[in-house]
């Protein structure tokens, strides 16, 4: 699909989202406690959260008590998000020297991990990169074989083992594979867990360290997948992970709708994590790297 | 972030001293921090704004009861409204007297939708029942295989076809049902977004033409703001019978279960906590409103612990009955372990010829009954348990406002447990069976039990009506709009 086609399918999503920071309707009124009680609504509603909202809010009365809002208020407003969701790092992911570049993919059950993966594994593969799947569901029903179904599809190589099958097994499988392939790149599924339950965490944890041991330097990204309709639980989810598996970066899904996404900026404001990616639908396109400037944009346009 | 509510506020109002009555004034900063509580739990914006005035109307003048702290007296109004606006739980399924009940699952995408029909099979199948799943999701990748595999973990049979569109599928299904004479079908549909169109019409498509009885809106706890989108554009294309929470064995505080319940009026039917095919649970209203303030759920706790010494528990206790030595504290963990049960009612249904009995509690709703009795316990000190004597009237009236009932109930309570002495006795000789009965004023073994006075119901003459019957008949009718609005929407031309 065109650049332009995923973008409009972007701003179609986000269209609702839109609506809601109508700008226009701010124009001329007077920036006092109503105004900035009906902002607090607008961004709560975009799931932005209590806390990060009441920063964003107290800036703007600083900046603007008693003052008529016009275009520099929404200026203002606009660049407190993107300097907040700015990646300082390039949004492109870790590319080890020597090969292969391990991505290991967590998050929630049914934030859509299996199916980021496969777009990212698109994506690779459109760049003309190998790569090879590694099902670590070993737990849920029919988890590998949903992987192996988009690993056919975007024509990668899968590893997967037995329904209950130790799924740090797998992975030891998964990174011998790559390695005696020389694939550029293994992506890790992983079944989804809640950030709750410390027995799964610590599964997570050994899954881990066996890539580690396996292909040193690995992995190279760890990328939590959120899911885009979560409300204010997203930044546990990103807390307790990112404590147990060290995130580098987030996968935020299911922007398609009318969901807000914007814990995505309580989630930045509270642990730094960088949102590398977004999916915008179940389609193996639906897939867009993360720019501040486009996605706050998006929301005011 | 997600600070206890109550510690919150007893921050918010040491700073200044309340006294005599709650005031616009004096309560700001508390509510400020329920209004807090409440969003970061999720609950919808707009929702918490109306309901923050509700609960500013009716905690302005409220006496503030001499030993409760303002705060705890402020959580208690915010609860209780907040279980009022939940409705009581009413995790029953209608089946019908003739061909097969059809119940349709349906949600976003992830929500748990396959998940919960493995579930619910495995329900029906504990009820006697032989239901069928019907792999209807024909989209996402490996999604008829997860049925099946979850089909056979249950032990049902999975009705699956390729080739057809999904409303075929569901049509076929049926007939296949009949003839194999399963008497329960469950529509496992794929997750759609609710502004998707063309899914949303499939999903319509499925209604009209199989008229399923019961249709469910698969929630995940976890979700946010939009929940109120999605929940109503569902109900606005397919009517909901209910709702099911998903995903709540984590720390989501679920306030989406709020907001749906407020914007749709369909009311939570079971909730989902954990992956496994077991974790299915009649809705607790109490329990999670509990889990949305962050005060901890407390009952789960209790339940937890509970489990691990109940067999010694029961043992000690039958000991301690026997002997005539038996005090209050004692009475609760029993009534926590009929709970555990599950519903007086279904546990009293369990039983061959007691279903009649069930019908003849009629108004007595002797679950509520129980937690009434639970809760003035509860708010009673471990040393009041024991030594219910020691109870005066600021005890009292402490306990009863901890409860939310009256002095006069704990009284009540207390004197009718004087005279339980030689009562339960007898109980240690009962059946669990003659227990319940007993406790709940039923049947011969209620005749000489003094607590069974308790249960009797407070109102039900006269024209005035309980909550319980009022919620009763609200229920009725909304299911009757439903049913109407349904109707009326399908038929052609409306
Ligand atoms: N609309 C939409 N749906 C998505 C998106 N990403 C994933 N999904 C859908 O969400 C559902 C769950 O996705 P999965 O990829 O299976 O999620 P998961 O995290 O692997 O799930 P578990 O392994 O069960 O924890 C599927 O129906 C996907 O098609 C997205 O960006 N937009
Ligand atoms: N922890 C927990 N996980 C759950 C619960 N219910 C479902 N899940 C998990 O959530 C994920 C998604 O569940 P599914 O049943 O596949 O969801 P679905 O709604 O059928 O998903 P799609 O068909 O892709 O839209 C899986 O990993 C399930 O194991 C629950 O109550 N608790
Ligand atoms: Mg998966
Ligand atoms: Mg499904």
């Amino acid at each position: 699909m065109a650049i332009k086609g995923i973008l409009e399918r972007f701003k179609k999503g986000l269209a609702k989202t839109a609506q809601l920071f109508n700008v226009r309707s701010w124009f001329g009124r007077k920036v006092d406690q109503a105004f900035l009680d009906e902002l607090e609504g607008r961004l709560i509603q975009a799931d932005v959260g209590v806390a990060a909202t009441s920063r964003i809010i107290e800036s703007v009365r600083e900046a603007f008590a008693d003052q008529t809002a016009d275009e520099n208020l929404v200026a203002f407003v606009k660049d407190q998000l993107k300097e907040l969701l700015r990646d300082p790092s390039p949004d492109a992911l870790t590319v080890s020297a020597k090969k292969p570049s391990v991505y290991l993919i967590a998050g929630v059950n049914g934030s859509g991990k299996t199916t980021s993966i496969a777009k990212l594994a698109q994506r690779l593969r459109d760049q003309g990169k190998s790569v090879v799947l590694a099902a670590c569901d070993t737990f849920r029903a029919a988890a590998a074989d949903q992987l192996s179904i988009w690993a056919e599809r975007s024509g990668c190589e899968i590893v997967r083992g037995a329904p209950g099958a130790d799924p740090a097994s797998v992975a030891h499988d998964a990174c011998q594979r790559a390695l005696a392939r020389g694939s550029e790149v293994l992506i890790v599924d992983t079944a989804g867990r809640l950030h709750t339950q410390t027995h799964l965490m610590r599964e997570l944890e050994k899954i881990k360290s066996v890539v580690q041991r396996q292909i040193p330097g690995a992995p190279h990204e760890v990328l939590l997948v959120l899911d885009g309709t979560n409300g204010q639980n997203a930044i546990r989810q990103a807390e307790v992970f990112t404590k147990s598996i060290g995130c580098t970066g987030v996968i935020l899904t299911k922007l398609d709708g009318t969901a807000k996404g914007g814990v995505v900026v309580a989630v930045r404001q509270t642990l730094k994590l960088p949102v590398k990616f977004l999916g915008v639908g179940e389609g193996i396109e639906d897939f867009q790297p993360f720019d501040a400037e486009a996605f706050v944009e998006s929301l005011f346009s | 972030m997600f600070d206890d509510l109550q510690k919150r506020l007893s921050s918010a109002f040491k700073r200044f001293r309340v006294s005599g009555v709650l005031t616009e004034a004096n309560m700001k900063e508390g509510l400020r921090e329920v209004r807090t509580a409440l969003l970061e739990a999720d609950v919808n914006f707009n929702v918490v704004q109306d309901f923050m005035a509700r609960i500013q109307e009716q905690a302005v003048g409220a006496e503030v009861i001499k030993k409760v702290r303002p705060e705890q007296q402020l959580v208690k109004i915010v609860h209780d409204e907040m279980i009022a606006t939940m409705g009581p739980s009413d995790p029953t399924i209608r089946f019908e007297k003739t061909g097969p009940t059809v119940i349709m699952l349906c949600g976003l995408q992830g929500s748990g939708k396959t998940t919960t029909s493995g579930k619910l099979a495995r329900l029906l199948l504990s009820q006697e029942r032989r239901p069928m799943l019907v792999a209807a999701d024909l989209q996402r990748p490996a999604a008829v295989e997860q049925l099946k595999v979850v089909g056979e973990q249950v032990g049902v049979p999975v009705f699956s076809e390729v080739g057809v569109d999904p409303v075929k599928l569901c049509q076929n299904a049926v007939i296949e049902a009949n003839r194999k004479g399963c008497d329960t079908i469950i529509l496992d549909t794929a997750g759609r977004l609710h502004v998707d169109d063309e899914l949303m019409a499939e999903l319509v498509q499925i209604e009209k033409k199989v008229r399923p009885h019961h249709v469910y809106f698969v929630c995940d706890a976890m979700t946010g703001q939009d929940a109120v989108a999605s929940a109503a554009a569902f109900n606005k294309a397919l009517e909901l019978d209910g709702v099911i929470l998903t995903k709540l064995d984590g720390d989501a505080r679920g306030g989406a279960a709020l907001s749906v319940r407020k914007v749709t009026g369909v009311p939570v039917k079971f909730v989902g906590k954990g992956e496994k095919l077991d974790k299915l649970e009649p809705f607790d209203p109490e329990r999670l409103v509990g889990q949305m303030l962050g005060m901890g759920d407390i009952v789960g706790l209790v339940e937890a612990a509970q489990a691990t010494v109940d067999a010694e528990e029961a043992r000690i206790q039958q000991e301690k009955m026997a002997k005539g030595k038996f005090d209050l504290e004692d009475f609760r963990k029993q009534i926590i372990q009929i709970k555990k049960m599950g519903s007086v009612q279904d546990v009293m249904g369990m039983f061959p010829g007691m279903g009649q009995m069930t019908e003849s509690l009629g108004n007595i709703d002797a679950d509520s009954e129980i937690r009434r009795i639970q809760g003035i316990i509860d708010s009673m000190t471990p040393r009041e348990r024991s030594r219910p004597d020691l109870i005066d009237i600021g005890r009292r009236r402490r306990i009863a406002a901890g409860a939310g009932v009256e002095p006069s109930d704990v009284s009540g309570l207390v004197k009718q447990f004087d005279a339980m002495a030689s009562f339960v006795k007898q109980m240690s000789q009962m059946s669990m069976l003659d227990k319940i009965k007993a406790m709940t004023g039923l049947g011969r073994a209620a005749a000489s039990n003094p607590m069974a006075k308790l249960m009797t119901p407070k109102v039900g003459t006269g024209k005035r009506l309980s909550p319980k019957e009022r919620e009763k008949l609200r229920k009725q009718r909304e299911k009757e709009d439903r049913k109407k609005r349904r109707e009326q929407r399908d038929q052609p031309g409306a």
